[in-house]
């Protein structure tokens, strides 16, 4: 009996993470890119409203979702590069401009977004891999949507491509060390521009996600918070592409235990779940401040560790 | 640069005024009634400018959709300060963001990005409402329950930031993620509460404390519909703005800002000063939470999650950290909100115009940032009195 319901519980999460780790995902892979060049866009919030609104019109109008889901990387393209000039200007603070870009990206998909709220776009079709199963719960689970795939395959390509060809080596050193990069031949303001518009298709994306997939519609109360938690996310994740899967997936999780509580008739009390990954990224930043592994990890120009 | 020459650094400076001049240099910098005003021409010229320049690129953008700017502007006018009603509505609504204003500001003078005020109005409120549930109950008498609801949303506040304050001393932890961070965690504790063990039974649809009944509301300025967090913002301001510039609290604090290291090397206790100030921080967002509960919704729920503390930011940006010039700031960004609901029936157009049009401004502004010492009017004359 108790293993029943443990085991309801824990597909439900299983289930849940997978559904929900996407935008997560998307947008922690975004951040780590920008930040990976020594700049940090706090505004990822703005792009995944904007691309989930962006998305969810040409998907209606144009009738094929996935044009949709590049037309919300395009419009995350827009704000992250107006991020990454604005910020190259001198004396201007990367964290604030940051914020002033949230509130204008989702100042601008709320504005253009009224007439859509109401009619119904065609979504996402998820990939039925659960088919095999007699579970209903299980199948449930593991109808899992094709962006989640396309964001485990962003990872890896980006892991790899970091770590091992030239563009990495470049965006990795303007991360690092300023001078270093000039002294190669390199534009550091190029680099981050680029690296920031990256960063936005990214977020963009994790925005079409949220509109197209699940939960599934356009409204103004569509994102809780995810692009905000990019910074925290790619903090949890130690600047590495492949950690952003699991850090994803674990504050999906996270954030799917009350549901998976709530089908076993549990209601109460999971509110400190749902903080959990913040009070785990919090404790995190704390043990790891001042150690000199964090600093190998992150990147040297990032005006956040310096 | 004298070294060693300085009184000998005492542990404690903030004790006594008179060590704080040796942070300047041999020659010292004399600010003469020119180089203020040159100075002060600049703090009010550029983000004046910045205004300027976003209301044209909001124009062009109202061109675009085939709307009137002239009546856009009119409106919001009217509807900010045109009657009587929508003057109070535009004060009513600026209390908070005066509060939300300075909890930006006074970190921000000493160098931290805090962005975490929202959290600490959250949990301020929510306090408030807590501790109101034992006072009501018990009967405590109106006049004695309500500073202690006040003084307990500014404690829990002030407490609340004060740990972003320390943390980024102690351990060198970046405070505008962590106070980021604590504001999820922050609205997480009163979700937990409000929609567990202080959740009010009679509240169904959207779970709340128990309401604190007619009788312990703070009441309304006499003969106007503006509540008294209106007041608290404005006196508050007036004595942060003493504190930040009339007293050696304030130089130390303002000298860590400009140089932390030098500070250090004065021997401020720049720790001290760091944790001060974000516990002021928190304690103006936990008032501003006070007062929403206390004043607007009467109980705890999601509804104090509403953005101020977001609002804020923008509008300490706008007033150059200047605790006297976020009331001014504060009191537009009220009128942008209260003129709203006008524009939308007249000249229909979304809720969300005037979100469009507090993004470009505060995009606009943080880009102008860059301007601070381009133009050669507002610098001394070469040579003059710099060091």
């Amino acid at each position: 009996m108790n293993d029943g319901i443990l085991a309801t519980i824990l597909i439900s999460m299983l289930g849940g993470a997978i559904r929900v780790s996407t935008p997560f995902m998307f947008v922690a892979l975004g951040e780590t890119l920008t930040e990976k060049s020594g700049r940090i866009n706090l505004g990822l919030e703005g792009n995944l409203v904007l691309g989930a609104m962006v998305a969810y019109a040409v998907s209606y109008h144009t009738g094929n979702p996935w044009i949709g889901v590049i037309a919300a990387g395009f419009a995350g393209v827009f704000l992250g590069s107006m991020h990454g000039i604005i910020c190259s200007l001198p004396r201007v603070n990367d964290i604030a401009v940051g914020i002033a870009m949230m509130s204008f990206g989702t100042g601008i998909a709320f504005f253009f977004g009224k007439p859509y709220i109401q009619p119904s776009a065609p979504r996402l079709e998820s990939l039925p891999l659960g088919n095999w199963s007699e579970s209903s719960s299980l199948r449930q689970a593991l109808d899992i949507n094709p962006l989640f795939f396309v964001g485990i395959v962003v990872a890896i390509v980006m892991w790899w491509a970091l770590a091992n060809s030239r563009w990495g080596l470049i965006v990795r050193m303007t991360g690092d060390s300023e001078p270093a990069a000039r002294a190669m031949g390199v534009q550091p303001y190029q680099v981050r521009i680029a690296a920031t518009a990256a960063g936005g298709f990214l977020a963009g994306v994790g925005g079409a996600f949220l509109s197209l997939s699940y939960p599934g519609s356009w409204n103004e109360g569509l994102s809780s918070g995810q692009g905000l938690m990019a910074v925290a996310l790619v903090i949890f994740a130690r600047w590495n592409p492949l950690r952003c899967i699991i850090a994803a997936l674990l504050f999906g999780a996270a954030g799917a235990i009350g549901p998976a509580l709530q089908s076993v008739g549990i209601s109460q009390g999971y509110y400190f779940f749902n903080a959990a990954p913040y009070i785990l990224t919090l404790f995190i930043m704390i043990a790891s401040a001042r150690s000199s592994s964090s600093a190998r990890e992150a990147p040297g120009e990032l005006s956040i560790t310096k | 640069m004298r070294s060693g020459a300085a009184p000998a650094a005492p542990p404690y400076p903030l004790s006594g005024g008179r060590q704080m001049t040796a942070v300047t240099t041999d020659t010292p910098v004399r600010l003469t009634d020119s180089t203020k005003f040159r100075a002060w021409a600049e703090a009010v010229a550029i983000p004046v400018g910045a205004l300027v320049v976003s209301a044209l690129i909001f124009s062009i953008f109202l061109i675009f959709l085939g709307k009137s700017p002239v009546d856009y502007f009119q409106l919001l006018w009217k509807g900010g300060f045109g009657t009587s009603f929508s003057i109070q509505n535009t004060l009513q609504r600026a209390a908070p963001l005066i509060l939300c204003g300075l909890a930006f500001a006074i970190p921000a003078q000493i160098g931290l990005t805090m962005i975490g005020a929202e959290g600490a109005l959250v949990l301020g409120g929510f306090s408030a409402a807590a501790i109101a549930i034992p006072l009501v109950t018990g009967g405590v008498p109106v006049v004695l329950a309500m500073p202690i609801m006040a003084l307990c949303a500014m404690a829990v506040g002030g407490a609340w930031i004060a740990i972003v304050g320390w943390l980024r001393h102690a351990r060198g932890v970046n405070e505008t993620i962590s106070s980021l961070l604590m504001t999820y965690i922050a609205i997480a504790i009163m979700n937990f509460f409000v929609e567990g063990a202080l959740r009010d039974p009679g509240s169904a649809n959207k779970p709340s404390t128990m309401p604190i009944g007619k009788d312990y509301m703070v009441g309304y300025i006499p003969g106007t519909d503006i509540h008294w967090g209106l007041v608290a913002g404005i006196v508050l301001a007036i004595a942060l703005q003493i504190l930040m510039t009339r007293t050696t609290f304030g130089f130390a604090a303002r000298v860590t800002g400009g140089n932390a290291r030098a500070a250090l090397a004065q021997g401020l206790p720049v720790g001290r000063l760091m944790v001060a100030c974000t516990a002021i921080a928190g304690a103006c967002a936990g008032l501003a939470g006070y007062y929403e509960v206390a004043a607007i919704h009467g109980q705890a729920n999601a509804s104090l999650v509403a953005g101020y503390g977001f609002t804020g930011i923008l509008i300490s940006f706008l007033a150059r950290h200047n605790p006297i010039m976020i009331l001014p700031v504060a009191v537009m960004f009220g009128a942008i909100e209260a003129s709203g609901g006008l524009i939308q029936r007249r000249m229909d157009m979304p809720d969300a115009t005037a979100l469009v049009l507090q993004g470009i401004i505060f995009v606009v502004l943080l880009t102008s940032e860059t301007l601070y010492g381009r133009f050669a009017i507002f610098q001394q004359k070469a040579g003059a009195e710099r060091t």
